[in-house]
């Protein structure tokens, strides 16, 4: 069985289910609306997984799932040398959102990431710590920020809410998700000229760490065709 | 592949010589506060060390090195001048698929001396050579004071200098600050809209109320730094091409020092540092080391972890793959940050004792 992983609810399995429907693989939730149980159609030796989001970067990892439909940020996030554990097969076109850094309004001296450094230095040498940003996305901060050489912060870590631990004096910038933008101006915040890290939309991801027998590369074949995708090979 | 057990011998080896050269042999904890690491190397080093989590102590790391922790041993009360030894695991993540060790043997000498550094750093350099001889591998040599120097001395404002010095470490940073001082690089857009506000006497107005720990004093400051960086006439372009010329310097050591001569007598300010050099080489020179055949890049030691700012070496196996079987260097200002307020001259180097067993071992007997 080819194993196909997708998240589990929410409008991010709706628009799942929607993207496959539109190219003639039916996707059901099988049974209750509660039960996490799931069933295809129109295509044969395909099965449905369905998990959070979130886990589905290291179902692929370990091989457990061939597909997996998850946002392109948490697999960079979760995934050391992702490019090296999973093949991006296709970007979906939904769940959009912009992994950006952000500073309070008010800093009308800092506009890009130059001047995040040149405040962290001397936030340093005033406060007698590192300018702290807060975030849950820890590795594609660091590494944005090793890319850019800023230096002299820490991150701090924060699973949510995050746009108010800058009020709540447990962090002087933050790095987190937005899509319009909405809830960073209400808390008083602006997102840096350069400051986007990662532009994320849902995307079909395949494993390459899963085993591949014949069937399963038969159905992946099948599937790749009648997804318009380029021939696809384990 | 040599086996743990061969590392090991060749450990008791090195610790040998080590102890025979006059060391003190010194143990470290394996389980090093992180936030004292942190501090010194920044998020970064979150990638290259094992972080773990003590219920009460909080954040911990696997030693990634030796250096912080005996020189914080020494600073809390070593008697001088002290030559310390040690010997034992350290452990370094690896992020991308590799072949390296995560977890290897480390054999290391250090030496805090404020008589003579010059010869301290000709001891431990040719202490190494010695006892790496045998394999023939090619030592790199370099000075990260004589970059530190030239900076110091350029002709600009001290806000630059400050942020050209806080950036050594990280090249590529370092060359965008320089062009962008330079007037090689424009400053963006919305830095010349606000430069043009102040000037005109027009505080730009925020967007919203000011929240967080930052407090307008420091905005303003910072708004001042700006206006004063905007005034200041750029580092004039043969500056900038003198400090890149250096950056690039690269060659057999008699021959950069001569280069070097020739640099310094339109740089003054790296004269005395061109001097510590070739007082430096002729101490190699009594000591035994063919300086004539030793390499000397300026550039060495830039973009590694450690805190060197002075001599900076490193001893490589033929096979570019292989990680250095030996680096070492100068961190005198290490000593500073980390002996609240008390500093001393230091030097020393490492050596991976499982690397000299696997040279060893491929090695026609």
């Amino acid at each position: 069985m080819l194993k196909l992983g997708v998240p589990s609810k929410g409008r991010l399995m709706e628009k799942t289910f929607d993207w496959f429907g539109q190219r003639g693989v039916r996707l059901h939730k099988a049974g209750s609306e509660r039960e996490y149980a799931a069933r295809v159609e129109g295509i044969e030796g395909l099965s449905l997984v369905l998990l959070s989001a979130g886990e589905i970067p290291r179902e692929l990892a370990a091989g457990r799932i061939h597909l997996g439909v998850t946002g392109s940020d948490l697999v960079r996030e979760k995934l050391a040398d992702w490019p090296a554990q999973v093949r991006e097969l296709v970007p979906m076109g939904f769940g959009h959102a912009d992994l950006v850094i952000a500073v309070p309004a008010a800093w009308i001296d800092v506009d890009t990431l130059d001047d995040l450094d040149a405040v962290a230095a001397a936030f340093r040498a005033t406060h007698g710590h590192r300018l702290r940003i807060a975030t849950k996305y820890h590795r594609l901060v660091r590494e944005f920020l090793r890319e850019n050489g800023v230096a002299d912060y820490q991150l701090v870590d924060s699973q949510g809410a995050t746009e108010g631990t800058v009020k709540n004096l447990t962090a002087e910038a933050i790095a987190d998700i937005t899509s319009t933008g909405e809830t960073l101006r209400a808390n008083h915040l602006k997102i840096l000229a350069d400051g986007l890290v990662h532009a994320s939309q849902a995307t079909l991801f395949m494993s390459r760490n899963a085993r591949f027998g014949d069937d399963e590369t038969r159905t992946l074949s099948v599937l790749a065709r009648r997804l318009g995708l380029d021939e696809v090979r384990p | 592949m040599a086996g743990k057990a061969e590392a090991r011998a060749e450990a008791a080896r090195l610790m040998q010589a080590f102890l025979d050269a006059g060391a003190r042999a010194v143990e470290a904890d394996i389980l090093q506060p992180a936030e004292t690491l942190l501090d010194l190397y920044g998020e970064d080093i979150r990638a290259r060390a094992y972080v773990t989590n003590d219920p009460l102590r909080g954040e911990m790391m696997l030693r990634p090195d030796f250096t912080v922790p005996v020189v914080q041993m020494h600073m809390a009360g070593g008697a001088e001048p002290a030559r310390y030894c040690y010997a034992g695991e350290v452990f370094r993540k690896q992020e991308r698929p590799s072949a390296r060790a995560v977890e290897y043997l480390q054999v290391g000498y250090e030496v805090f001396d404020r008589d003579d550094p010059v010869a301290a750093d000709a001891e431990v350099f040719s202490l190494f050579d010695r006892l790496l001889s045998p394999l023939g591998l090619r030592a790199i040599t370099g000075d990260i004071a004589i970059l530190t120097a030239a900076v110091r001395g350029l002709d600009t404002i001290d806000s630059r200098k400050r942020a050209l010095l806080r950036h050594v470490w990280r090249p590529r940073r370092f060359t965008r600050l320089l062009e962008r001082f330079g007037g090689l690089q424009p400053q963006p857009e919305s830095r010349q809209r606000l430069i043009a506000n102040l000037r005109a006497g027009r505080m730009p107005e925020a967007a919203a109320p000011l929240i967080g720990l930052r407090s307008r004093v420091e905005i303003e400051a910072r708004l001042a730094a700006l206006v004063e960086d905007a005034e200041a006439p750029p580092i004039p372009a043969q500056q900038v091409a003198q400090i890149e010329a250096l950056l690039n310097l690269s060659g057999k050591a008699g021959a950069a020092l001569d280069r070097l001569r020739e640099m310094a007598a339109e740089m003054p300010a790296i004269r005395a540092a061109t001097d510590r050099l070739a007082q430096r080489l002729d101490a190699l020179a009594g000591r035994g080391i063919n300086v004539d055949a030793l390499d000397f890049e300026a550039s060495h030691g830039r973009s590694t972890m450690e805190y060197y700012d002075g001599f900076v070496f490193a001893f490589h196996a033929p096979n570019p793959d292989l990680p250095p079987v030996a680096s070492g260097g100068r961190y005198d200002a290490l000593t500073a940050v980390l002996g609240q307020g008390r500093s001393i001259p230091a030097v020393g180097g490492v050596i991976r004792p499982g690397l000299v067993a696997d040279l060893k071992g491929a090695q026609p007997c």
